[in-house]
Order: structure tokens, then sequence, then C-alpha cells
């Protein structure tokens, strides 16, 4: 019977971490990069989480606390900043967004 | 979550997603922050992520295939390749000496520097509030300058998007 070790959270956690990395080069949408963002925090959350609970240690749990708050902000800021963008260009695509090019 | 095009679909996805690492959180017995990633994440950052897409009525990702994008999506997909090749070659997963868990301990909150692991909000309560005083001190700082600086901002686009 095969139990779940500590490393396959880590794989997991490097899982998220890749595919919120991916979805920030890939997309477009600029909502669905701050998404990814978002999902990338995550990642290095259960990493934290796992080494935290591994080595009897709160710290690791204490600093995701931290994370969380951080990543509340960033949020709330993010979206403030999207929507008056939004209200000046009229669009939510980055590659609309280039101020310099024309 | 990242192959859907269209942002409503991948908000539900990531809500999921969201829900799930509470899940995990809960297998690491860390009771406390599944609840607040419940909280935080699926409850209040989700429901700011799906207003703020109904307010602005975002449709999908449009067809016109840049170059950019396309060289974009090979070096995500190769960078992704290389990580995972370098990850199954370095891990070792499955081997015998790959890890285990220890028990909890409940009696005491201090080792000496160290605090330690527990299930119980008071020794979380205890850290934060005794080696992590100034961090929260600026956490609390940080809250209060995003919300002062998301008030200015949708003011600020609110009174020029009335004088134009």
């Amino acid at each position: 019977m095969e139990t779940v070790t500590p490393q396959h959270f880590l794989v997991l956690s490097f899982l998220l971490f890749a595919v919120g990395f991916l979805g920030v080069v890939i997309r477009r949408n600029l909502l669905l990069v701050l998404m990814s963002l978002e999902l990338m925090l995550n990642g290095v959350n259960v990493a934290l989480v796992s080494f935290s609970r591994t080595s009897l240690n709160l710290d690791g749990s204490l600093f995701v606390f931290f994370i969380m708050t951080v990543a509340a902000t960033e949020v709330a800021v993010g979206l403030a900043l999207l929507v008056a963008l939004y209200k000046k260009r009229q669009s939510v695509f980055s590659e609309d967004i280039s101020l310099l090019k024309n | 979550m990242i192959m859907s095009r269209h942002p409503v679909p991948a908000a539900l996805f990531m809500i999921i997603s969201l829900v799930s690492v509470a899940a995990l959180f809960v297998l690491l017995e860390a009771f406390f922050l599944a609840i607040l990633q419940v909280l935080v994440y699926a409850g209040a950052v989700m429901v700011l992520f799906l207003f703020i897409i109904m307010l602005l009525d975002v449709g999908p990702d449009g067809g016109k295939v840049s170059r950019i994008k396309v060289i974009s999506g090979l070096a995500g997909c190769l960078s992704f390749g290389i990580l995972v090749v370098l990850l199954l070659q370095f891990s070792g997963i499955g081997s015998a000496e790959s890890g285990s868990w220890q028990e909890i301990q409940t009696t005491e909150q201090v080792n000496g520097d160290s605090l330690l692991f527990s299930t119980s909000l008071k020794n979380f309560g205890y850290g934060l509030f005794t080696k992590y005083m100034l961090p929260i001190q600026v956490a609390g700082f940080l809250l209060l300058a995003a919300m002062v600086g998301v008030i200015v901002l949708s003011k600020k686009s609110l009174t020029s998007g009335g004088t134009e």
C-alpha cells in the first residue's frame, strides 16, 4: 500500500506553480493572467505547508498566512487598476496596452 | 483552467482548484489554513474576480493569432517539459526513504527557538503575536494602504469618466 509522502505534495505544488506560470505566459486576457498569478502563489503555499508539517515547525504556516494577505491585497489593487485601464482603453487584452508602439 | 478561453469557466475551474488546495491543507493537518483558504480565496478573491468579469463583460480571447503568442506558447511548453524531465530525474519519487510523517505533539508550543507545528489555533496566534509581531503590523498596514489605493484608483477613474 503506497502512502502519500511529502514528495507527492512537493510535486503537486510544483505542478500548480508550472500551470500558473504557463497561464501567465500564454494568456492575453489580463484577468486570466491575474488568476494564474494566484495559482502560482497557491503552489508555493502548498509547498510551504508541506515543509512546515514535515519539519514540525510553525513558521511555514505563518508565512502562508502572510502570503494569503499579500495575495488578497494584490488582487484587489490589480483589479482596480484593470478597471481603470478598461475605462481608458476599452480592452483587457495585453497586446492592446502598448503605449509606446502606436 | 488556463486552457479555457472564456474567463467565466476559467474562474469556476479556479475555484475548484482552490478548494482542492484547501482539501490538501486538511490532509496536511493545517485546518486553520484550510478554512482561511476557502474563506479568503474561494470566497472573497474569486467573487471579486467574477464580479469584475461580469462588470467588464469580457469575451473570449480573440482569434487573432499573433506571432508573439505562438512564440511564448512554444517557450512555455518547452520550459515546462524541461522542468518536468528534471523533476522526474532528480526527485526519486516512490523510493522507500522518500520521507514520512511525524506525529504532532500537542503538549507545548515552543521548542527552544522554533515554534512547533500544531493543529490548534492557540499556537498559531501565539506565533503571530510573539515572533511575527512586526510582520503582522506590516500586513495590517499593507491592507490599509491597499484599501486607500483601491478607493483612490476607482474614484479617479470615475471622475475622469464623468468629465469626458
